[in-house]
């Protein structure tokens, strides 16, 4: 049955869920239904008022999913809320059972759709390691044997006999994850697991995760918002699209797919202004900002060293040089903090689309206010803004180590200027 | 074409009623003792008298019982001490009537779980079963030790050859116990109302059992009644432990394969049912 090194064959898998109502919910109303339509009565449990086509049909969750996952491959799974992510990941690892099809997994799977899914409060961090690594299917022997290395990953340290109720929120996902990461199996499914603890945990389990696939043949199916993670761990990208799947290859070229879909839809990092209100000084509409849409997933939590991309739509009447863009950065209450320009743009009639890259790496981990200034520089240092649009709020996260410190923003300023540099025979 | 691995598992649509995969409970008996171990020890954390209650709850039951059936309604307990009578029925009974109130909830109170990952939906009420079972072993011992006071007294003769057949007697209680708990629990998942139902059922079958009186005393009372109690799988159980301990049970090949055929199909029913239940549950809840 089993082809060459295949651990994971999806043949034509379709899950069908039931909306509006599921039964009577009670005995006596089903017992009414029932003996209502045997003796060709109206049903007195249907809802009157309410679009009836809407009792009782279904939607298809997934629509005809084929796939086949090789040993040591790592796949991403993306697409937007609803396209059926959580739903695949349910079937395979056998939390439902699909409506058709077939799937076939040889090999034993771990699956971390939720880290420390049956920790109880009143147990000790060992006693729940215990527990947890027997619901995700280990022998006790198992875990003996891996108890010390689950131990030394989670960092909980000396607190393993301590019950888990008295641990941080950051330790108990620590210590959960370190199970799951450490069980014996081919197959391992997760479901953001990755977004938990601190950057240098989050780090931790990725290289983790890599290991396992790259080191230890693991074959690793990762569904994630996070693009960069994605980026960072899969070697194939599946995307996902209303229950079916619109594109399965090249992790980049996915991730753009899954992009592009996004954005005519519309949501997320993606700003549309065709109807956008501009303010009176700039009703001059020869250069309109028709849309923009950063790379990232979200904009809530952009890393401060990672370049933060997008791409910018901007409609024109005529051909128009020497444009510039202003991105004008300011802080939470809207006050003006910094500002990031580009000059010697050329519109030519019609759309024209901008691929834009900025270096965030200044400010200090904060939430910001934005606005993109569309101008003509005039001779002399002169300017004329065109158009000018809010930009989404967008927030800072950073990391920090034995080599930096935490920023303090109060005393030292949002902005951060670049490191000193110490110059080479100076110290006399 | 080298076939590296051994292990495979095939997924499909839960169609039509499926076996129960008892291999695979079995590779996760760790799991089982696990929860038995995890139901034991939370139960009494943060309490003053702790795993004490295992023991006083019987206890309090058993003298409500005496003063209420045994001295105020005076109900004959065919000669066994009346603390030890009623103390027997409480015990047996409740290892019965805890399977079937904490096994049918087991699809409601874990949803959540059962939701995330997967594991032999059979291993919760099996291991809720066990600690029902182990609550009721920490219970016997006190009716041992009662017993022997009894004994030294000269109150009360067992038949001391026929105690190897204690584990049988259990074993039938709890699997009675664990079908009709499997089958409450899958049919609540589709009818909530169950539930509330449920613990009052189990509290009229006590009573429609020779718990607090004994079966003689209904051969007395009424022939129709008598037979009616026949069909009951736990009036076997019941009298069989008075035969054993008391000596003065009334125990008979039919009512035993009566009993038997009960659990039987019970067990048969609920697990297919269970199984049919546990494979789509999670869309329903």
């Amino acid at each position: 049955m089993q082809q060459d090194d295949t651990m994971i064959r999806v043949r034509g898998v379709k899950k069908q869920y039931r909306l509006g109502q599921i039964g009577g919910g009670t005995l006596r109303g089903d017992l009414q239904s029932w003996w209502a339509r045997k003796r060709g009565k109206e049903d007195p449990n249907t809802l009157i008022g309410t679009d009836q086509r809407l009792i009782g049909t279904t939607f298809m969750a997934l629509n005809g999913v084929s796939f086949t996952v090789k040993k040591g491959e790592a796949v991403g799974i993306i697409g937007s809320n609803g396209a059926g992510k959580s739903t695949l990941l349910k079937l395979l690892t056998h939390v439902t059972a699909p409506t058709e099809g077939d799937i076939d997994l040889y090999g034993r799977v771990a699956s971390m759709l939720e880290v420390g899914t049956g920790f109880h409060p009143e147990m000790t961090g060992r006693e729940n390691v215990y527990l947890n690594g027997a619901i995700l299917g280990m022998t006790r022997a198992e875990i003996d044997a891996k108890m010390a290395e689950i131990i030394a990953f989670s960092e909980v340290g000396d607190f393993i006999d301590t019950p888990v109720k008295r641990y941080s929120s950051g330790m108990y996902v620590k210590l959960a994850f370190s199970v799951a990461a450490h069980l014996d199996s081919e197959i391992m499914i997760m479901d953001e697991v990755l977004a938990v603890g601190d950057m240098k945990f989050q780090k931790k389990c990725l290289t983790k995760m890599r290991q396992a696939a790259t080191r230890d043949g693991k074959t690793v199916l990762y569904v994630s918002h996070n693009m960069a993670t994605i980026r960072d761990l899969c070697d194939r990208c599946i995307v996902l699209d209303q229950g079916k799947i619109v594109f399965d290859g090249a992790v980049d070229e996915g991730i753009a797919i899954y992009l592009a879909a996004r954005g005519q839809s519309g949501s997320g990092s993606a700003m549309d202004y065709t109807r956008y209100q501009r303010e009176s000084w700039c009703e001059n509409d020869a250069l309109r900002i028709r849309s923009i849409r950063f790379a990232a997933d979200s904009v809530e939590a952009l890393e401060r060293t990672a370049p933060v991309r997008l791409t910018m739509t901007v409609d024109a009447r005529q051909a128009a040089q020497q444009i510039g863009l202003r991105f004008e950065v300011r802080d939470e209450v809207g006050a003006p903090l910094a500002t990031s320009c580009l000059y010697g743009l050329q519109m030519h009639p019609g759309e024209n689309r901008l691929a834009l890259e900025y270096d965030l790496s200044m400010l200090s981990p904060a939430q910001y206010n934005t606005y993109f200034t569309l101008f003509t520089a005039g001779e002399g240092g002169g300017n004329s803004d065109e158009d000018c649009v809010p930009g989404p709020r967008f927030g800072i996260v950073d990391t920090y180590g034995e080599s930096r410190v935490e920023w303090n923003a109060r005393r030292w300023g949002l902005v951060q200027l670049p490191d000193a540099r110490l110059l080479p025979g100076m110290a006399e | 074409m080298e076939q590296t691995q051994t292990y495979h598992v095939h997924y499909g649509p839960a169609k039509g009623w499926s076996r129960v995969d008892l291999g695979e409970l079995w590779r996760y008996k760790d799991l089982i003792w696990l929860f038995v171990k995890r139901d034991f020890a939370i139960l009494y954390k943060q309490t003053v008298l702790g795993p004490a209650w295992v023991l006083i709850n019987p206890l309090l039951s058993a003298a409500m019982y005496t003063v209420m059936f045994g001295v105020i309604a005076g109900l004959p307990t065919g000669g066994a001490p009346q603390s030890l009578f009623y103390l027997a029925g409480t015990a047996v009974w409740g290892f019965f009537a805890a399977c079937i109130n904490k096994i049918s909830a087991t699809f409601t109170a874990n949803s959540a779980i059962f939701s995330k990952v997967y594991f032999p939906r059979l291993a919760m009420p099996v291991s809720t079963m066990l600690s029902a079972l182990i609550n009721f072993v920490l219970q016997f011992v006190m009716f041992l030790a009662l017993l022997l006071f009894y004994v030294a007294k000269g109150e009360v003769a067992p038949n001391w050859a026929l105690t190897p057949l204690t584990p049988l007697l259990l074993a039938q209680v709890g699997l009675l116990g664990l079908g009709c708990g499997i089958i409450v629990s899958s049919l609540t998942t589709r009818y909530r109302d169950l539930m509330v139902v449920v613990t009052f059922g189990v509290q009229l079958w006590m009573y429609g059992t020779p718990v607090v009186y004994t079966l003689s005393m209904i051969e007395g009372m009424s022939r129709p009644l008598y037979w009616a109690m026949l069909l009951n799988p736990m009036t076997a159980p019941m009298e069989t432990f008075r035969l054993i301990y008391f000596g003065s049970g009334q125990v008979t090949p039919l009512m035993w394969a009566l009993s038997l055929a009960w659990t039987a199909v019970l067990l048969a029913l609920g697990l297919s049912l269970f199984s049919k239940v546990e494979k789509t549950f999670v869309d329903t809840v």
